[in-house]
């Protein structure tokens, strides 16, 4: 069985480490807070201005002076702190944020990321993206293989245009973990029940699979 | 000195047609409600507007799209607003997106005398087509240039009549670095208060970014996606 996106999350959630501050996108990534392992001490940034993000407020706490970047409401933990803007991306762009997470249309085999445009329709923006990917090597993108047509995700080149260049080295989606390295797809690991030859067909980008594959916990 | 104007139809009295604004806010959080409804009322026009987002349909930025007050868009993100998306598509709106720490810098650039900086943000996308690039310590980066404004139109939980800030919690976003990049600087604030009674330690923005000062009224603090949980 491919993953879910709760399962997708989950897989994500493993790759947290103690003391991290982490940036998740919306959609997917945003997910991946609720599996954070207990005792474990992960900050969560949101690029309007947050450090210290909690969950979602009960009806009673709701402040519309206090959204995430996705404009829901939230609520701040002990320890939160708050900032402009300019300090948020200086966060960002200066390399502080240890671990963002976001979601893609196209990934290519040579870590170029396209998740912002398509053109001939509407263009809502980019958004922080362009700058989340330019400013670290940690950066795990969270996805569904195929987009709603069947068509591979994972491709030789990206065809949309670019968030940003060579600067994708890990993807995981419904069918399994990639690092993306020399050119090529490195299937890590697969999900439970999902058959190699199912990935092949699956990806368009060059591919190359583990000797050392392993079935991803659920 | 006084800083302090009678209400938002005094504070924006002397903007023209064709003026470049910047209007703080992020999403519907921290905008300028007050200016933004002074600014329908005196029916300005031909405006560029440097915001990160451009409201929602009725809401923010996007009553004055529906009063065809706009003529640019220099944002981040705008994807809330079908009356926004409609102009577009039939060219009466014209569109500059650039990613969010791009357009906070350049506002705080524009604030800091900075005219010119490089960051690794969009190197090989199509935000760096016509813009110099560069080679630094093995990594390419793209040069941007600072953004400025003719009037600078911010929100603030707190005030003095000097003109002294204090942001609350998310509604700080990109209303501090627009403060110090307008030529002239507006503030509308929930609260108004004598000099002495902010802690100078507590205070987000110095005076002396800004012009003017007034107490807003009315806010409405409207929420784009309420989001709840049940315990």
């Amino acid at each position: 069985m491919p993953l879910d996106k709760f399962g997708i999350a989950k897989r994500i959630a493993k790759e947290l480490r103690d003391g991290y501050y982490v940036n998740l996108g919306i959609g997917i990534p945003t997910l991946v807070a609720n599996y954070i392992p207990a005792g474990m001490d992960v900050i969560l940034q949101s690029e309007n201005g947050l450090l210290g993000m909690g969950p979602f407020p009960v009806e009673s706490e709701v402040d519309p002076d206090l959204i995430n970047a996705g404009k829901q409401t939230v609520t701040m933990l002990k320890g939160a702190s708050l900032f402009s803007s300019a300090d948020s991306f200086a966060m960002i762009r200066g390399g502080h944020v240890d671990l963002t997470v976001l979601g893609a249309m196209e990934v290519a085999e040579n870590g170029d990321i396209a998740n912002w445009k398509i053109p001939g329709k509407m263009v809502k923006g980019m958004g922080g993206a362009m700058d989340l990917v330019a400013s670290t090597d940690n950066i795990i993108v969270a996805m569904m293989q195929t987009n709603p047509k069947g068509e591979s995700k994972l491709l030789p080149a990206c065809t949309l245009p670019l968030t940003g260049k060579h600067c994708i080295n890990r993807v995981v989606t419904d069918l399994g973990y990639y690092e993306i390295k020399d050119g090529a797809f490195h299937l890590i690991e697969i999900a439970p029940g999902v058959t190699v030859d199912e990935i092949k067909a699956k990806t368009a980008g060059k591919l190359v699979v583990s000797e050392n594959l392993k079935v991803m916990e659920s | 000195m006084n800083k302090v104007v009678a209400n938002a139809d005094e504070a924006v009295k002397d903007i023209p047609d064709n003026a470049v604004l910047m209007l703080g806010g992020f999403g519907l959080c921290g905008i300028p409600e007050n200016c933004i409804a002074a600014l329908i009322r005196k029916g300005v026009k031909g405006l560029t507007c440097i915001s990160n987002n451009a409201g929602v349909d009725e809401f923010g930025i996007g009553l004055m799209l529906k009063t065809k007050q706009v003529k640019k868009m220099i944002s981040s993100y705008v994807g809330e607003n079908a009356e926004f998306e409609r102009q577009l598509l039939s060219g009466e709106l014209e569109v500059e997106l650039l990613p969010q720490g791009t357009l906070a810098e350049r506002i705080r650039a524009g604030g800091a005398g900075i005219p010119l900086f490089a960051t690794p943000t969009g190197y090989g996308t199509e935000i760096a087509e016509g813009k110099e690039t560069r080679e630094i310590g093995g990594k390419m980066y793209v040069f941007e240039k600072w953004l400025k404004a003719d009037f600078a139109i911010v929100k603030a939980w707190k005030g003095d009549t000097l003109g002294n800030l204090v942001f609350k919690g998310t509604a700080r976003n990109f209303n501090p670095m627009m403060a110090t990049a307008g030529k002239i600087t507006i503030a509308e604030v929930e609260e108004l208060v004598e000099p002495g009674q902010l802690d100078p330690n507590m205070i987000h923005t110095p005076g002396i970014f800004v012009n003017r000062i007034f107490k807003g009224t009315n806010y409405e603090k409207r929420i784009e996606q309420r989001t709840t949980n049940k315990v």
